[in-house]
């Protein structure tokens, strides 16, 4: 599971949709893995208005990395090809293969196994 | 009711696709014309959803979008995950791990017609439209693409057409390899056939709006909207 995906993803829990603390999930355990992918400067600028920059920090934060900038780069940050090569790294070619994705609202756990992130949920919750 | 129709598609749907993964992805290869211009279309930078994307074939026609896309068989996440540069993860179309009124798009082709109540299907469409943009004064909400099986098709292979049984269970036969010394394997799968008109009638009751609508190759499709403040 690529990092960029937690920022897409929150609790399957109908419930928890409304409450603040469900997103992000937390990163529990995980395991990463770099992959590496084509360096696209222009797809990393089209995306990144779209990314919640809020989130992207506590998800980096919880998977050990550097903290990123207090506020989402824009304009002439974003003619910075470092700037782009390290947000590349970390959205797109950093990988969670095995760990859990936990809501702040609900407290279930979502497992990762090989990569894919199971949001199923039990009867009891469904 | 709801749960004996869980336990029911869990049989007749889910267990088949996880038995069938690898043979019906090697079968399903080409995006539909239509999945294809609408994924085409879209401005470079939207994020959005393939809900149900199967093997993940309509992930390999527009790489300037972000796709989070889903499935409710982990073993055709884990084909579709290799497609980049989108994600795959497991998720229920009636349980999207999604936030509301978010998504720029979302696909669901072929997928809301394993659903066995009519209920359900309305609440799938639901679902969909719940993680949509919604749109505001001037500015157009986020659009979806549903495909669903249609009844009408008395040239294809399978010949069903009007006045025949919309609700029915489809073979997939598993052919064995020649001189494998193994027998094929037949599955059957649960489909509600739609008839004309009423993909868009399920949209409208779960609260969408019908953009356009059509049909290619044995399906119907529509594109829709999600209601203005729904």
């Amino acid at each position: 599971m690529k990092v960029i995906t937690a920022n897409f993803v929150t609790c399957a829990v109908k419930e928890c949709k409304t409450s603040a603390a469900s997103f992000p999930l937390h990163f529990h355990d995980a395991e990463l893995e770099q992959q590496e992918l084509d360096f696209q400067p222009e797809f990393i600028r089209n995306v990144l208005p779209r990314v919640d920059w809020d989130s992207l920090r506590i998800t980096a934060n919880e998977l050990g990395f550097p903290s990123l900038p207090e506020t989402k780069p824009e304009g002439d940050a974003l003619n910075e090809e470092q700037t782009l090569k390290d947000l590349h790294r970390l959205l797109l070619e950093t990988q969670v293969i095995e760990g859990k994705l936990v809501c702040g609202n609900c407290g279930h756990q979502y497992v990762i196994k090989e990569g894919i992130a199971n949001f199923l949920l039990p009867s009891h919750l469904v | 009711m709801a749960d004996q129709a869980e336990v029911y598609e869990e049989q007749n749907v889910h267990e088949v696709y996880q038995q069938i993964a690898g043979h019906f992805s090697a079968t399903r290869y080409k995006p539909w014309p239509i999945v294809e211009k609408f994924l085409q279309e879209l401005t470079p930078g939207s994020i959005g959803l393939d809900v149900g994307c199967g093997n993940g074939k309509n992930l390999r026609v527009n790489r300037d979008v972000f796709i989070v896309a889903s499935d409710r068989s982990e073993n055709l996440a884990k084909i579709a995950v290799q497609h980049q540069p989108h994600a795959a993860v497991v998720a229920d179309i009636l349980h999207l791990p999604h936030r509301d009124a978010f998504f720029d798009f979302a696909v669901c082709i072929a997928v809301v017609h394993h659903m066995s109540t009519p209920a359900r299907r309305i609440e799938a469409i639901a679902e969909i439209l719940r993680t949509i943009k919604r749109g505001s004064d001037g500015q157009p909400g986020g659009r979806i693409l549903v495909y669903a099986w249609a009844l009408e098709q008395k040239n294809s292979r399978r010949g069903w057409d009007k006045g025949d049984s919309q609700d029915l269970m489809v073979p997939w036969v598993r052919r064995a390899k020649p001189g494998s010394g193994e027998e094929d394997q037949t599955f059957h799968r649960y489909y509600h056939l739609y008839e004309s008109g009423e993909l868009e009638r399920d949209i409208e009751q779960a609260g969408g709006v019908v953009v356009e609508s059509g049909y290619e190759k044995d399906n119907w499709w529509a594109i829709a909207t999600p209601k203005h403040d729904s």
